[in-house]
């Protein structure tokens, strides 16, 4: 069961158990190059509220002057800023400021079409994965993506998230639906599923369908996770289930969230950046940015009074 | 008279001349059907699914009709199925937005509605004059010429109708593209890439032109599928247009059996799409 992608915590001989070795670096001195992978020592955490105070936590992906075209028509202009670890950080901002295009960049799904291109790099842990050559698929291997509307693939629940797995992974039945259980769990839909796990998962319910989709993302055991909206068309009582999900999942990944909804960007999000026309007009700690907004821009907006 | 009983009134109108015209197409075809009905009725029996197709006179059937019609058939499905697949996924995934993709689909379309007696008529050119003989190669090859356009187009509108956010979440799982496409894109328009298959062999059993040219007729059982074949079309045809009374029975029987078959065919296609989304 060797894993082709250079992770050596996918070789971890028992999926459900997340506590992963530590590297010996404390968060505190590890910057971004070279680290293999999310160091936690807590398991299966409950959603404390566990503060972005206490440690300055590590940078996992370095956003570095990042323009971005559609065709002619220029969608950023300039953005900086850094992901931190075991974090989740918000992408807020008014509809076609860009903050969708930036999450889009992350994983380069972008390139899917034609005529879309971006300058400027974004490393994670040190490297440029916007360098031409990069294996694509590895790298969105390694970068997990949730998407606005649930995307469930037309076949079994279980098959959904084997589907990942089996990409990179060749694993004994068992084994398989050890990590197939453990990603459900984690994504809190385990038993709402476990005696249909061989039904279309087109039959589940929207927020049902939308937790399959964040468990087949976490199923491959990626790095950072890119969540583009993932409760927006979803009712009240999912999306607060997807939140709690965030706060849990956090412990283990580097987050990134763009959300429509303030709300949810002040309770779940330890960062936020405030984008607005392309351009990246605050980044700072969500508190900061909901209490002491430096810019007048970024007061306007999360009070309501533009956009 | 009010806005109100005016509009009342239009809309009576409209909605009798409606059902006036929906009644006007079905009366066609429910006197077309009958009359098949009436007239062919009598040719179903045994004789007509095993013996040959007789001499003027003496009694027969059109059992080598019908397995010349069913090998043609297959093999134009299987080599025009594939290539319609092949070329309908390269328009909808790899080439939108193109001037080639722009360009193959222009021709497809050109393709679809060629008259089928100049699909016919080049096939002839192609392989029955440079063969030195008509068969049933050649038929089946004018038959998978007219298939490939109708799988093409349904391949290209199915695949379009995939929302793109399911082929981003496969990608953005780390597939590659060929394995997006084969294992979800695929998967999420089996239902309409079937139904256009079953179109397309619908389409392709009713043919009578290109077959005229190509694969002909064949009196007797014949397995050479380099030689003259018989086929149903074609034997409607000469039957029909004969002065003999049993050859014309043979025929209503032969018409009766093509189009019982078709809507056979159609309700496959209905009760497979029902069939998978009552799954999902």
């Amino acid at each position: 069961m060797t894993s082709p992608i250079a992770r050596p915590l996918a070789a971890e001989p028992d999926p459900p158990d997340r506590s992963r070795p530590s590297d010996g670096v404390s968060p505190q001195t590890r910057r971004a190059p070279s680290a293999p992978a999310i160091t936690s020592l807590v398991q299966r955490a409950p959603a404390a509220p566990d503060a972005a105070t206490v440690t300055a936590p590590a940078v996992k992906v370095e956003i570095r002057n990042i323009n971005f075209f559609y065709g002619k028509s220029q969608a950023l202009h300039n953005i900086s800023l850094p992901l931190h670890d075991r974090r989740v950080t918000a992408f807020i901002g008014p509809s076609g400021c860009g903050k969708s295009t930036l999450l889009r960049i992350l994983n380069r799904i972008y390139e899917l079409y034609p005529g879309q291109v971006a300058t400027g790099e974004v490393y994670l842990d040190g490297t440029n994965i916007l360098a031409p050559g990069l294996d694509l698929n590895r790298l969105r291997a390694k970068i997990g993506m949730v998407f606005q509307k649930p995307t469930p693939f037309p076949m079994s629940i279980h098959d959904n998230i084997a589907f990942g797995i089996r990409l990179y992974e060749k694993l004994p039945n068992s084994e398989l639906d050890d990590r197939i259980e453990s990603a459900l769990r984690r994504a809190a839909l385990w038993d709402e599923v476990k005696d249909k796990l061989r039904q279309s998962g087109l039959g589940l319910s929207g927020g049902q369908q939308q937790r399959l989709c964040i468990a087949r993302a976490i199923a491959v055991e990626p790095e950072v996770l890119l969540l583009d909206e993932p409760a927006s068309a979803l009712d009240p009582i999912s999306t607060q289930r997807i939140e709690e999900l965030i706060a849990e999942l956090k412990v283990d990944y580097c987050i990134a969230i763009v959300t429509h909804n303030m709300q949810q960007a002040a309770r779940s999000s330890d960062y936020t950046a405030f984008l607005y026309l392309g351009e990246l007009i605050e980044f700072d700690e969500t508190e900061r940015i909901f209490t002491h907004p430096q810019v007048r821009r970024t007061e306007d907006y999360i009070t309501g009074r533009f956009g | 008279m009010g806005l109100y009983s005016r509009r009342r009134l239009t809309n009576w109108l409209v909605i009798g001349l409606s059902v006036a015209a929906t009644a006007f197409g079905l009366l066609w075809l429910v006197l077309v059907l009958s009359t098949l009905l009436i007239n062919g009725i009598g040719a179903i029996g045994p004789a007509l699914f095993t013996q040959m197709t007789p001499p003027p006179g003496s009694t027969g059937g059109l059992l080598n009709a019908i397995a010349g019609s069913l090998a043609m058939t297959a093999i134009a499905t299987l080599v025009g199925t594939p290539t319609g697949i092949l070329a309908g996924t390269f328009l909808a995934e790899y080439a939108r937005g193109s001037w080639l993709g722009e360009a193959v689909r222009f021709v497809n379309d050109i393709l679809l509605s060629a008259p089928s007696i100049i699909v016919g008529l080049f096939v002839y050119e192609v392989m029955v004059v440079r063969m030195g003989h008509f068969s049933a190669w050649a038929g089946a090859m004018a038959l998978a010429i007219i298939t490939i356009p109708v799988v093409v187009r349904t391949t290209e509108d199915m695949l379009r109708l995939v929302p793109s956010a399911l082929r981003e979440a496969a990608a953005a799982l780390g597939a590659p593209r060929w394995k997006v496409i084969v294992m979800v894109t695929y998967r999420a328009a089996a239902q309409g890439m079937m139904t256009g298959m079953l179109l397309a062999i619908a389409r392709i059993s009713g043919e009578t032109a290109p077959l005229l040219f190509t694969a002909l007729n064949n009196q007797f059982w014949s397995s050479d599928l380099n030689g003259p074949m018989a086929n149903l079309p074609v034997v409607i045809f000469q039957f029909a247009m004969s002065p003999y009374a049993d050859w014309q029975v043979l025929a209503w029987g032969g018409a009766l059996l093509i189009t019982a078959t078709i809507l056979l065919l159609n309700i496959t296609a209905r009760v497979l799409a029902a069939w998978s989304s009552f799954k999902q």
